[in-house]
């Protein structure tokens, strides 16, 4: 027996004959995600994390103290009884924990994997706060994949109720419209999903990389939809193809949900963007993820920049998968640039590390000032300016403020921007009386209901950049507000 | 849905064109809009092609191109029957047709084929058409019985002179912006040095001049900026913003240099199909 098992075992007794003290559970060490070796990941793009076993699984749970006002449950934007499921996890009684994630969470696997928890429910863990270190919260994320996994093989598609004979179309197969999608579907409507790319998924297919969320896992959601009899309809461009008042009249759809997702990506502004050699993040991923490019010559057609020298721009998730994904297609030396400290970094935790791990070089209060082209108009350089941290501001983290006369040069063949993205114009541009604020984002009601009769809208369209578990939160809410809506019709 | 080809024909050495059934598409497109199409759901690459026609009652859409990578020539290998797995559009926004008088419309190579739908509603947006045709040679003239049935003046001319007048569309182009009654709007569709120079003539003689342009995409919805151009000074996306913009406005040079991105990996694309494509040959 394990050290490690061993440890469980003791516990586990106590825990039964009623002596487990909190003093106790403080003592049991956090447990380490089990990863890739970082070299070797370097070379393949497998998942890095590999998950608890179950013994790290049961002794994580224990360090939660079942705190009796939960308030892990209040920094979780869908609000699972996160207490209650780790007990269960606890106990051993897997299957009792994930039906617990799933009354709140249809995509645990997923969530699991890509929610960024130190901001959300580690972040109000009662232990983290005890060790003044969010490091230290109970790993609520790194549960609720364990006990996801373990269901990796369970088939089992959610009852349906009864037909009710009303249609619903959804704008889009990313997080909200899947969620959307079921909850409608479950409730027993007839819901068709309209995808603008070939393959369903959203960001979970075009942006978020296999090494970070196997692919397998959302295509396996993705087929619980087409089994609970939810229609996809691929290639199939709102907007374009057919407009959201065609749909509700030509094609006699009773409700709508926009979850279309982030836009255009965002540009700096400044000097040489448009070089070859340059891209968004978004070309950089979709042609790396959904295009399969990292393949290409061997079973993928679609080429991608084979760059040794590379620097990254920004400090979020898609930033870091990036960054990770230059190393994986070759890169020799890959930079991130974030014009703040690492600190305010809005990236996983995780992700950071395990971008750090893999070789990236951070460069810190750093932020480009233009980029450089040799005579073929491909990036040569990137000058950097340096920053430093001044008073907070109106987002109360600290403002980089410039360092005159700082600039500095790196040598790049590849820049890549990772600087977020403004809202896709093309539902704006076709849908008369849909109101949106001024950057271009749906404006909703707590309901998530928009300014047009029978149309709701949920995701980053709404909410700008934002993450897959809030798009899952506000295709949740906005299910339940269809249906009410199609029950007082 | 995969779309099937309804019919396909083989207009010159290197250009094709096919039906292809798109029922959606052909009832939603107008002058100007493309799709993008992957032949295969799997391993295929994503490629902006311009709808030249559509018929709505079919429900077919009628593509032309050009045999020029490895993604063209599989296409270009497909038979009446085979499918195209996906279609996305129609896509871009469409022409802003409307009566101003004389439009002249210069089209050059493939660039007929995003031409002709767009100088066909401007004839039926009863203006004078005048239209000029080019290509490298008679081979490859495409489209001129089409153009000539709308056209109310027609010319054509080939780089060597083997069909046509011998000269570049920019000479027939100086005569016609030098009449008294200049036109009042060019529309010029081509390889890229080609309009950048149709712009040059013509913001000489201050005409408005519109392009088309096809640059590299990804997704075509405005989601990965791979097409991106510098237009006045200001970045803008072909696939949303476009594809057609004010030529006197475009940085042609940035982009003929961003459409060479991929080349290599494009030509090494290219040569492993037809070495491929050999092998099966020899097979059989």
């Amino acid at each position: 027996m394990s050290g490690e098992q061993e440890l469980l075992r003791q516990l586990l007794d106590k825990q039964s004959s009623g002596t487990l003290k909190p003093s106790d559970r403080y003592k049991i060490p956090p447990q380490a995600m089990p990863a890739q070796d970082p070299v070797a990941r370097r070379r393949n793009v497998n998942e890095v994390a590999l998950g608890y076993t179950e013994t790290q699984a049961r002794l994580e749970a224990l360090r939660c103290l079942q705190c009796k006002n939960a308030p892990c449950v209040e920094g979780c934007p869908v609000r699972i009884r996160i207490r209650d499921f780790i007990a269960a996890v606890a106990e051993g009684d897997y299957k009792k924990a994930l039906n617990i994630i799933k009354e709140n969470s249809l995509l645990p696997a997923v969530c699991g994997r890509v929610c960024p928890q130190e901001v959300q429910c580690q972040q109000k863990c009662t232990v983290g706060k005890k060790y003044k270190d969010v490091n230290m919260a109970v790993s609520v994320g790194r549960l609720e994949r364990f006990v996801a996994d373990l269901d990796q093989d369970n088939q089992s598609i959610p009852e349906v109720a009864p037909e009710t004979g009303k249609r619903i179309a959804v704008v889009g197969s990313g997080p909200g419209g899947i969620v959307a999608a079921t909850d409608l579907r479950r409730m027993g409507h007839d819901v068709t999903i309209f995808e603008a790319f070939h393959k369903p998924g959203g960001v979970m297919v075009y942006g978020i990389p296999e090494f970070r969320l196997p692919k397998a896992i959302v295509r396996k959601e993705i087929d619980v939809l087409s089994k609970m009899g939810v229609k996809i309809v691929c290639n199939f461009l709102v907007g374009k193809t057919r407009t959201i008042e065609q749909l509700m009249t030509l094609d006699g759809f009773d409700s709508l949900f926009i979850g279309v997702g982030a836009g255009l990506p965002r540009f700096m502004g400044i000097e040489g963007e448009n070089l070859i050699g340059v891209l968004s993040a978004n070309e950089y991923l979709t042609r790396a993820n959904l295009m399969n490019a990292y393949r290409f010559g061997k079973g993928a057609d679609t080429p991608i920049v084979t760059s040794k020298r590379v620097a990254v721009i920004g400090g979020g998730n898609v930033a870091m998968d990036s960054a990770r994904t230059a190393v994986r297609l070759g890169a020799e030396k890959v930079y991130l640039v974030y014009r703040r400290s690492e600190k305010e970094m809005p990236a996983r935790l995780e992700e950071v590390e395990h971008a750090k791990e893999e070789g990236i070089d951070f460069r810190l209060l750093q932020s480009p000032k233009r980029i450089l082209a040799d005579q073929d108009s491909s990036v040569k350089a990137l000058e950097l300016l340096k920053y430093e941290l001044g008073e907070p501001d109106a987002s109360g983290r600290r403002r980089p403020v410039p360092v005159p006369g700082s600039e500095f040069q790196l040598e790049l063949d590849t820049v890549i921007i990772a600087i977020g993205n403004t809202a896709n114009p093309l539902i704006a541009q076709t849908t008369p009386g849909l109101n949106f604020n001024k950057w271009g984002n749906i404006i909703v009601d707590e309901n998530c209901k928009t300014s047009l009769d029978g149309v709701y809208a949920g995701g980053d369209i709404v909410l700008g950049a934002a993450t897959v578990i809030l798009a899952m939160g506000q295709g949740r809410t906005a299910a339940a507000a269809i249906n009410d809506y199609l029950s007082a019709k | 849905m995969s779309h099937k080809i309804i019919s396909k024909q083989q207009l010159a050495e290197h250009i094709f064109a096919a039906d292809v059934e798109a029922p959606l598409i052909a009832a939603a497109r107008k002058p100007g809009q493309f799709v993008i199409i992957s032949i295969n759901n799997e391993y295929s690459e994503r490629i902006p092609l311009t709808i030249a026609d559509a018929d709505p009652q079919k429900g077919t859409i009628h593509l032309i191109w050009q045999r020029l990578g490895k993604t063209t020539a599989e296409l270009s290998e497909l038979k009446v029957g085979d499918s195209i797995e996906n279609i996305v559009g129609p896509l871009g926004k469409p022409t802003h047709i409307q009566k101003l008088g004389a439009v002249v419309c210069i089209g050059g190579g493939i660039g007929n084929v995003p031409l002709l739908p767009i100088a066909r509603a401007m004839k039926q947006a009863s203006n004078k058409l005048i239209s000029i045709i080019g290509a490298r040679n008679k081979q490859l003239i495409i489209l001129e019985n089409e153009f000539r049935q709308i056209s109310d003046e027609l010319i054509v001319t080939t780089d060597d002179g083997s069909y046509g007048r011998k000269a570049l569309v920019t000479e027939p182009l100086v005569e016609i912006c030098q009449r008294r009654d200049k036109p009042a709007l060019a529309i010029a569709i081509g390889p890229a040095v080609m309009m950048k120079f149709c712009c040059e003539v013509t913001k000489q003689y201050e005409v408005p001049t519109v392009v088309s342009l096809n640059t590299i995409m990804v997704d075509g919805t405005g989601m990965c900026g791979g097409c991106r151009v510098d237009v006045d000074g200001q970045t803008k996306f072909v696939c949303v913003d476009g594809p057609e913009f004010d030529g006197h406005k475009v940085n042609f040079d940035l982009m003929i240099k961003r459409l060479n991105a991929y080349k290599a990996q494009e030509q090494k694309a290219l040569e492993n199909y037809q070495k491929n494509q050999c092998k099966i040959g020899l097979g059989k």
